[in-house]
Formats: C-alpha cells, structure tokens, sequence
C-alpha cells in the first residue's frame, strides 16, 4: 500500500460531506453558473429570457463553440493551439474569395474547411514530430496566418453580397438557425469521437500521461497530429460560417482574439490545462456562459469596457473553481 | 558505545513519539507504535518496505496526523500533530530524498529560502550569507554560501539540504535513506557530518535499509513490521541475524514460489539479444532468454538494467545491436513494434511512466488493445474492455469496488496488477519486468511472484529487474548481473546449489575482479 493512494479515501472518510459537496460541484460543472448568470440578467432585463434574445445568443456563440470543440481536443492532450482565430481569418477569406467563381461559388464551404485543415496539419507536424512546444508553434502561426490571410485579399475586404452559401449564416431551418444546428452537430460528433471511439480514449491518455500512452503502443505523434488537424479544420468551419454571416471577410480584423474566448470556453468547461480530464459538454457550458455574459452585459447597458473587465475576472475566477473541483479528485 | 552509554543516563528523551496509530480508510498504516529519541542520538529506524517508517516520520513532520489517542512530546512537552509548519518551529527537520533545493539560486539562498532574514521587510543578503557561513562552517564542508547549488554534487547538495535543517534551529533531523544516490566518498563526508550534528546535540532518525551504514552509525535500532512496533535493540546487541528476524518475522521459504521447471539447456532461446548499445551507458550487452525461463537482471542502481530493457522495447534509440525472437531477427524502433512482435514491459516507476490514473481500471487494462477490440468504424467496444477488466479483477484479485473507479483510487499493489493486467492482455511471449514488487505491500507481493510462477509454467519467457536479492533467488531461475553498463557476469543455479547472494554481489560491485 502506498500512502498516496490510501490518501484519498482517507480524505474521503474524514470529511465526507464537504467531499461529497465537492464531487456534486465537479459533476454538474458549470451548469449552475450559466443558469443563475442567466436568471440575473433576467432580473435586470426582462428582454433577456425572450425567444428573440436566446436566439441572438446561441447564434453569436456558435462559432465561438466550433473553434472551442476544436480547443478542447487541443487541451486535452496537454496542448494549447493558440492560431484559431487566424486561421478563422483565413479561411474566411478563402471562402469569400472561392463563392465569387460563376457556378463553383458553393464550393467556398470545403474549401475553408480544407484550408483550415492544412494549416492545423502543419501546426501538429512541427508539434508532433519536430516535437516543438505547442505554445511557441501555434504562437508563430498565429502570427504568420494572420499575414496570410491578410496577403490572400491584398490586405482588403473581399465582398460577395450573393454568397451563395448565406443560408448558412442568416438562414434558419424549422426556426433554428443553421449556425446554431451547425454548433451542435460539431459538439454532438466531437463527443462521439471523445467518448465513444478508440482514437477518442487515446486523446484522454496522451493528455493523462503521455509517455505511459507511448509506452503502451499508442502513437502519440499520431493522435497529436489528430488534435491539431481537428482544431484547424474547426476553425476553417469557422471561417466559413463567419464569411456566411458577413457576406464579407477582412484578413487583417476577422478573428482577432478568438482563441481567446475559444480557450477561456474550454476552461470555463471544466478541461484541465494539463490535459487528460475534461468534456465536450463543459465546452459548450463555457461557450454559452461567455455568451450570456457578453449578450446580458451589453442588455444591463454594461459600457465596452466593463465588459472586458468582468469576463476577464469570470475567467479568473472559473480557474480558481477549476483548482478546487481538481483538488476534489486530487491525488496529493 | 559511548554515546550508547550516554543516552541510558536517564536524561529526558528529546522526542517521544506514543501510541502512534494511522489509518488511511480501512487500511492501517500505523498501529500504536512509539518511540523516543535522545538528543546527540543517532537511531536508525528499519523495516521492509511499506512497514510504515514513512507514515511514521510523516506523522512526526505533520504531514499526517495521527489518529486519536497518539501524542508526540518534544522534551517533555506535547508538540501540535499534524501542521508541518508547527513541527519544523519545534525542531523537527525532514531531509527528503528527492531533495527540495532551488538549483538556480546559492547555497546561501537555499538555506534561508522562505525564512530569509529581512531589515526593514527586505531581505538581508549580507547577513543571509554571513549566517550561511557560520553553520557551513559548522558542518566543516568544502563548499562556499555564494557557490551555485547546479554546480554542487549530488552529495554536497544533501549537505546544503542538512545546513537548512540546522538554519531552523533543528534538534531531531529525519534522514531518509540519505545514501542511496551518493559516492562513497560523499557517504564518508555525509558520516563525519553526521558525527559533528551528534556531538552539537542533535538527535538524528536515520532510516536505511542497508545494514552495514546501520552497524556503523547507530546507537540505538527500532524496527516497524507491517505497520507495527516490533523493539528496539542497543548497539551492543546489535546483530545482523537478530535485525534480519524482526523485519521478517516469518518464514521466506513460502513466500516465493517456484513451482515451475527450470528450463535446461535443451528449451528454446525466446529472445536473444546481441550487441546492444545506446551510445552513452550500455556497451555491447548480449544474452539469451529461454522460454518459460524466470532470467533476473541484477545489479546495483545506476548500472544500466532499466537502460536495457528499454531499448529492448523500443522505447529508447539504440546505436547497435540486433534482436532475434523464436530465432527469426526482428527489428523494433518503437514500443508499439515491440509489442506487435510479442514483447511486453513492464515499467519500475508505474505513476509516472505507467498509469493513468484519471482514467477507470477498465480503459487502463484494456489500453494496449483498444484498435484490437473496437468496432466498425473505430467506436469502442466498452463491454469487451468490461469483460477484460472483470476478468483481470478476478484472475488477480485486484481489490476494487468497480472496474469504473480511476486507476488513481487504488492502493501501489492493486495499481502494479493493473500494469500487470494490461501487459497480459497483449498476450506477449516475452514479459520484461521492472522492478515489479516495488512499493507493493507483502500480500501484493505473494500473488506476483505467483503470477510470475504461472507465466513460466505457460512457457512466456520473463526477465525480471530487481533490486531486492532475495526476491532474485527466491524467484529467478538464473541471473545476469550488470555493472557500468556491460552485462558483467552470470550466477546460474547448479544441482542442489542455490543461487549465490555473494556472487552476485561481487559481479555488482566489480569485487571479484579484485
């Protein structure tokens, strides 16, 4: 018997209940959170819990939770992918710039898709087998896509007021708009992926412990490369429903600063920065709190910056509670 | 014997240690075990592995506390149980042996970090290193305040460790196998430190399996058996045969099984390895492993076993040498080559390099053999892994209340099966075993060295590292001994003649070349 493993049902033993209390926070997650922001918003603004608002909401978080869907494969593996929001850029342009060829424009959707997925290829092959540190890699091309999105559009706006693929961003389908159907089914598949395939475990245990996954026969440079393809191709997904929405797209400002918000959701969601522990489900938790949180802030008549300021201290504070829910499963 | 003579003088003990108990859930840890200690004492506390002199100086540090009904008494008076920060301010000092010390920054730093003397709330760099001196100077070591800890020894690093110590005004020092990683000359150094701290009065608690530094340091000897108080003996009494019967308390013969046929010179070579070199420690190590053979591979720490056994797997690149299975050569680069041709490892350090422990027991079994099981379409096939784990659980008696429950939750010895369980599960014709008992209770132990047993029998060719002699003999059928990298000799059991501890030994160390 070790003492570090007796360690746990010992805690378990002495303060039950508190312990208890803990494993019933770290199981509904962030559920209670999104559901008193909302309930406060209400209280402030009545607008907030109508049919129109929610929509607005769930629509303006939908790409947030397409790029977050990516971020939690990232995150799982102990990676961060810090180039979404660039690659967002462009692919976005490349959208545009595909749907105004005569008869091909619809083919603007794959072709972000597949630009996005290239990107995120080279990022997990400089990570994966030049095994360079995901920070610095996703860092550089954060920084380098960004140039090429701005090149593609010779760092204009590129239009298409006939996108022929509009339906996707303003359209809706049995009341639901598409962009938040879209959301879904990436969340509903990555969960599919995570929970329920082979690949799927094996992301768990390279984020859980990378060297006992190699020394197991896993091929972590395989499921990196996996992670990073998914969180590019995530991203021209988001590309795609960005230029959708816009009928536009500007490589210099589209996407500033998504991988932020994309990261905070994933955290936000209960994932572990250190890989190994986490849910979809989380990831769309988070996504929808920093949307209710943008959207009721804005309605409470919340100024520009103070919206900065309080989702920046939510983040703070939702780490802090990640600390805690981590220290109810630790093993000291 | 003097100083023996001189703690029987009816002074009060600096530490006493009563009815110490600790229970961890349902396993006891500690059952009512006392102590004490005098000042300029050095009482060396022994005990197999998991007897309980870690929970035992866990509680004295704070890091536990004990159960109810236990005290410590520091001269005379009843010291708080259970807070660290209250047990170092009352004199008690734990050198760790993963030693705590900051690299980046002095000697002089290091002793005062997080206790750094300050003038007007900023820290005082002249009289940190003044003061530093005075106790280096205390200890009579040839490093200086100002030197860089990165530039000192392993050794001379446990020293700065000992100067922190007495910087808190330490009266009882807890040393915790203080030798394992040091020269013999830094051993040397580390003793005479030792014998100035007793002569200032310190009392020290030296824990170490190693028998001669015990006869040669100690005043007094306490020993622990599974997690109780067994006596305490004075140096004069001290013998080996007397230490060797209290740690053990029971008959050993039993305790290791070797039901299985030795093989003979006829059976089959499983594995044959040749030339085997990494290009920094190993040179050119060649043997051969027979089917249902036990083959051990001994030596001391450092001499390049574990080394081995990962570039036979593949987990480590190679600069040469060849492996052939059943006869016909195959390559392996990688673990998962490794165990695509049958060879499965088991790793010495199961928390770092081999659980994961946020994961249930069912998905650490079956990891190796996820693809193998899943269904179309790579979904996985959750009841195949059940039925692997229920099945594991039972065949090993792994003791869990669910195969859903995180790896983490399981004590060391049901952890090691789990390793163990999903080795098997890829049904590997070579099993190289890492230290496979260590830190595994005795119980935990039994039902290994049974496993093992069984695995011989079925014809699976094992190679078993370990650092415990008498598991060696107890199990193996034949031993390779390595030294400095090079596979320096070969014990084998001859009609009726056990396999040599000596032997064995003498190959470790380089004694039979002298």
């Amino acid at each position: 018997m070790t003492d570090k493993a007796t360690e746990i049902s010992a805690g378990g033993q002495a303060t039950g209940t508190s312990r208890r209390l803990r494993t019933a926070i770290a199981a509904l997650g962030m559920l209670p959170v999104l559901i008193l922001l909302a309930a406060g918003f209400q209280f402030m603004n009545p607008r907030f819990l109508t049919e129109t608002n929610l929509l607005i909401v769930t629509q303006q978080s939908s790409i947030n939770i397409v790029l977050a869907a990516g971020m939690t494969f990232v995150i799982l593996t102990g990676g961060i992918d810090l180039s979404v929001g660039a690659i967002l850029a462009a692919s976005a342009m490349v959208a545009v710039m595909v749907s105004l060829v005569p008869d091909w424009g619809l083919l603007g959707v794959p072709a972000a898709i597949l630009v996005g997925l290239a990107f995120g290829l080279i990022n997990g092959l400089l990570i994966a087998y030049i095994k360079l540190p995901p920070f610095i890699v996703t860092l550089g091309s954060l920084t380098a896509v960004r140039g090429v999105a701005r090149l593609l559009g010779q760092d204009t706006t590129v239009f298409n007021s006939d996108l022929p693929f509009d339906f996707i961003g303003n359209g809706s389908l049995f009341g639901i708009p598409w962009l938040v159907i879209i959301a879904l089914s990436v969340v509903v598949l990555s969960w599919l992926v995570l929970k329920r395939t082979v690949l799927g475990t094996w992301i768990y245990a390279v984020g859980g412990n990378a060297e006992a996954a190699r020394l197991t026969g896993i091929k972590v440079p395989l499921v990196l490369l996996f992670v990073y393809g998914v969180s590019g191709m995530l991203a021209g997904l988001g590309g795609a429903m960005s230029a959708a929405r816009l009928y536009a797209a500007n490589g210099l400002q589209l996407g500033q600063s998504y991988e932020l918000d994309a990261i905070a959701a994933v955290i936000l969601g209960g994932t572990s920065f250190v890989g190994g522990v986490g849910s979809i489900w989380g990831t769309l938790i988070g996504g929808l709190i920093i949307a209710v949180l943008s959207n009721g802030l804005i309605l409470a008549g919340v100024s520009d910056i103070w919206q900065y300021i309080i989702k920046g201290l939510v983040i703070i504070v939702a780490v802090a509670l990640d600390r805690y829910r981590l220290q109810a499963g630790a093993r000291t | 014997m003097s100083a023996a003579a001189k703690v029987e003088t009816g002074r009060q003990p600096v530490l006493e240690m009563r009815h110490i108990s600790k229970t961890f859930g349902a396993i006891r840890a500690l059952q009512d075990v006392s102590l004490s200690v005098h000042a300029g004492e050095l009482h060396a506390l022994m005990g197999e592995n998991g007897a309980g002199k870690s929970t035992l100086m866990k509680v004295l540090s704070g890091a536990y506390r004990p159960d109810a009904g236990g005290e410590i008494l520091i001269e005379g008076m009843p010291a708080a149980t259970g807070d660290p920060i209250k047990a170092r301010a009352s004199g008690v000092a734990v050198i760790y042996q993963e030693l705590s010390l900051a690299p980046n920054l002095t000697v002089a730093q290091n002793i005062f970090l997080g206790n750094e003397p300050r003038r007007f709330g900023i820290v005082d760099r002249d009289q940190c290193t003044r003061r530093a001196r005075e106790i280096i100077a205390r200890l009579g070591v040839s490093f200086s305040a100002r030197d860089m800890v990165s530039s000192l020894s392993l050794g001379e690093r446990q020293l700065v460790e000992i100067a922190r110590a007495l910087s808190t005004n330490a009266r009882i020092i807890v040393m915790d196998e203080p030798t394992t990683s040091l020269t013999s000359r830094e051993t040397d150094r580390l003793f005479e430190v030792i014998a100035t701290l007793k002569s200032q009065g310190i009392a020290i608690i030296y824990i170490s399996h190693r028998m001669e530094e015990v006869y040669q340091l100690a005043d007094r000897v306490s020993v622990l058996r599974d997690s109780g108080y067994v006596g305490t003996i004075e140096r004069a009494e001290l013998s080996a045969s007397r230490l060797v019967s209290m740690m053990v308390g029971r008959d050993l013969s039993a305790f290791y099984k070797k039901d299985h046929r030795p093989p003979d010179a006829k059976r089959a070579v499983a594995l044959s390895v040749r030339g085997m070199s990494d290009g920094r420690l190993l040179k050119n190590c060649s043997f051969d492993l027979h089917k249902g053979e036990v083959l051990a591979l001994a030596g001391l720490v450092g001499s390049g076993r574990t080394e081995l056994a990962r570039l036979i797997f593949g987990a480590d690149r190679r600069t040469s040498g060849t492996l052939e299975l059943d006869g016909k050569p195959v390559t392996i680069g990688s673990p998962r080559e490794a165990l695509d041709a049958g060879i499965a490892y088991l790793t010495e350090d199961r928390k770092e390099l081999g659980l994961f422990l946020d994961m249930s027991i069912s998905d650490n079994i079956s990891m190796g053999v996820l693809a193998r099981d899943s269904l179309a379409g790579g979904l996985r096939d959750f009841a195949a892994a059940e039925r692997r784990a229920s099945k594991a659980v039972a065949d090993l008696s792994i003791r869990t209340s669910s195969v859903q429950a995180n790896a983490g939750s399981l004590s060391g010895g049901n952890q090691q099966k789990v390793l163990l369980a999903r080795l098997l599960e890829t049904e590997p014709r070579v099993v190289i075993l890492d230290e496979p008992t260590r830190g595994v209770d005795v119980g935990a132990k039994s039902e290994i060295y049974r496993l093992i047993d069984n695995l011989a029998k079925q014809g699976i060719a094992i190679l078993m590292i370990s650092s415990e002699l008498p598991e060696v003999i107890g199990v193996a059928d034949r031993v390779l001994v390595m030294r400095d990298g090079t596979i320096s000799g070969e014990v084998t059991a001859s009609e009726g003649v056990p396999l040599s501890q000596e032997k064995i030994m003498e190959l470790a160390t380089g004694a039979a070349q002298q």
